[in-house]
């Protein structure tokens, strides 16, 4: 049971300094279980020393983001493959 | 720009590192569910560069000489908590028998988290595997059963619900280590992020 | 979309004792979709800063979009918020931000809304553009509270819920206390009255269910049990008091 967690709405606004796209309306796939879940359904941690984007399925990280004053950090470790729509989602 | 009469939780500081705010609080951060670990399959192993491992239970851990430290902690999301009193047994006391030359520490927590930090951060009264909190039990939320304490580093270093620690001559950067963290993580140095 | 823009506010209105809208005009916004947040930070003398997310609540076009914030005991930026700002003060705002979670007036299909606390928020503005929209799709909001005094916008929903041109269906659930003359006892939502209020499975509705994690949850397990397409169920989680802090 998990109940400490937000989703992937979360950090929507973190990752919009990243990407020139809104990734809530992407699918990720989940490098550990294959699960393809978009990333508004995803587990969000964003009490922490960064975010983390967890699999709904098997709560494996999908990804991180550290934000600093002048740099921010994004590791996709987890994410095999990140789907995006082009144009009006 | 500058937000009007905005001030946050913060008191102003005492002694404090740099960038650092006074809380009464004691905020929850994690990178993902909270962990429940029954004592009673509990298990914390030492794993030295030769492959040597050392085992204790929870009775085990519990037998052990133990000591109450009171210690200031301080988290890099910029909050510090002063004299917070904790029980624990001390790494000298969990290493005594432990024959090693390695440099590094690799630890690693029941649920996937991991972090580093050089072998001796871990000795002479800097480190204890804790497992009480201002005389309680210490709360899953917070890393019980047992947590890592290494208060003289930035607190992610403090590994919660500590599982085992890799004794080892290369360091291995761990979960925010390896996305954009200090790799040390001394407050008074503000080691926060990498080294630009 | 990327970037900070600053953002003055212009007027603030009471929701509830705990709830305030402000209207922040906000110079170049782009404009957003019912069901958006967007994120406001704050900024103190020494440079410390804080950040927090809000749904947009209203759905004018324009440069300028209303939050409503629920004050949070140990929150830092909603008691500002909510007891200190006035207008003339200045935040800082990005986004809009979210577009999963987002009701298009060409969409399809029966609207099935659900919100617990201040998850209603985005509920609203989703309520708000169907009206606009003049569109004639049903619309059904489920608002779960505490009690009586925490709902939020209920003169609105009360008159538009009279209007039949509006379509609306509007339930209230008080977990704590109903009030006097309640046809129902203080209770969570559970499945057998969900089930008594959600559009049938196969009638193409799209669920938008918003709230604290735990209620989120529950509901849209409840909403697949009745049927709904795991698809079809459109979720966002505050966190676990329910909004921004």
């Amino acid at each position: 049971m998990s109940d400490n967690h937000l989703d992937g709405n979360a950090v929507a606004g973190v990752l919009s300094t990243v990407f020139a796209v809104d990734v809530t309306v992407a699918t990720g796939r989940c490098d550990g279980c294959g699960r393809m879940s978009a990333l508004a359904d995803t587990w969000a941690y964003v009490e922490g020393p960064g975010s983390v984007v967890r699999c709904p399925g098997c709560e494996s990280v999908l990804l991180r983001v550290v934000q600093s004053a002048d740099r921010t950090w994004l590791d996709l470790r987890g994410l095999a493959v990140l789907q995006l729509p082009v144009g009006d989602a | 720009m500058v937000t009007r009469g905005f001030l946050g939780k913060r008191r102003s500081s005492v002694e404090l590192p740099p960038g650092q705010y006074l809380t009464e609080d004691f905020p929850v951060l994690t990178a993902g569910p909270t962990q429940r670990v029954p004592t009673d399959t509990w298990e914390l192993t030492i794993t030295t560069e030769t492959g040597q491992v050392h085992r204790w239970d929870w009775a085990a851990l519990m037998a052990l000489p133990q000591d109450t430290p009171t210690v200031d902690l301080h988290c890099v999301t910029r909050w510090s908590k002063l004299a917070t009193s904790w029980q624990g047994v001390s790494l000298d006391v969990l290493l005594a028998d432990v024959e090693t030359t390695a440099e590094h520490v690799s630890v690693s927590s029941y649920g996937g988290y991991t972090t580093n930090l050089p072998f001796e951060d871990l000795l002479d009264g800097k480190a204890w595997i804790a497992h009480t909190f201002d005389g309680e039990e210490l709360e899953a939320a917070h890393g019980g059963p047992a947590r890592l304490l290494v208060p003289h580093l930035y607190l992610w270093k403090s590994a919660k619900w500590v599982r085992g620690l890799e004794l080892r001559h290369d360091d291995e950067p761990g979960f925010w280590e390896t996305a954009g963290y200090h790799n040390y993580g001394d407050p008074w140095r503000e080691q926060r992020y990498w080294d630009s | 979309m990327t970037g900070w823009r600053p953002a003055t506010v212009a007027a603030v209105r009471a929701e509830s004792a705990t709830a305030r809208t402000l209207a922040l005009d906000v110079p170049g916004w782009p404009g957003h979709q019912a069901g958006q947040h967007l994120d406001v930070r704050l900024t103190a003398d020494d440079g410390y800063t804080a950040t927090r997310s809000y749904s947009v609540a209203s759905v004018d076009p324009g440069e300028r979009v209303e939050i409503t914030v629920e004050r949070l005991d140990d929150g830092e930026v909603s008691p500002y918020l909510v007891d200190v700002a006035q207008p003339g003060d200045v935040v800082e705002v990005r986004g809009p931000v979210g577009g999963w979670f987002v009701w298009r007036p060409t969409q399809p299909g029966p609207v099935l809304l659900l919100g617990g606390g201040s998850g209603v928020v985005p509920l609203m503005a989703i309520v708000r553009a169907h009206r606009l929209a003049g569109s004639d799709v049903p619309v059904r909001l489920v608002q779960s509270v505490r009690v009586p005094e925490a709902v939020l916008y209920g003169d609105e929903l009360a008159a538009l819920a009279q209007d039949p041109a509006a379509r609306l269906d509007l339930t209230y659930v008080y977990t704590r206390r109903a009030p006097e003359g309640a046809t129902r006892p203080a209770g969570r939502l559970d499945a057998a009255l969900l089930s008594s209020l959600v559009f049938p499975a196969d009638a193409g509705a799209t669920a938008y269910v918003c709230g604290p994690t735990g209620f989120v949850e529950a509901v849209a397990d409840l909403l697949v049990l009745a049927g709904y397409d795991q698809r079809r169920v459109r979720t966002e989680r505050f966190g676990p008091s329910g909004g921004g802090r």
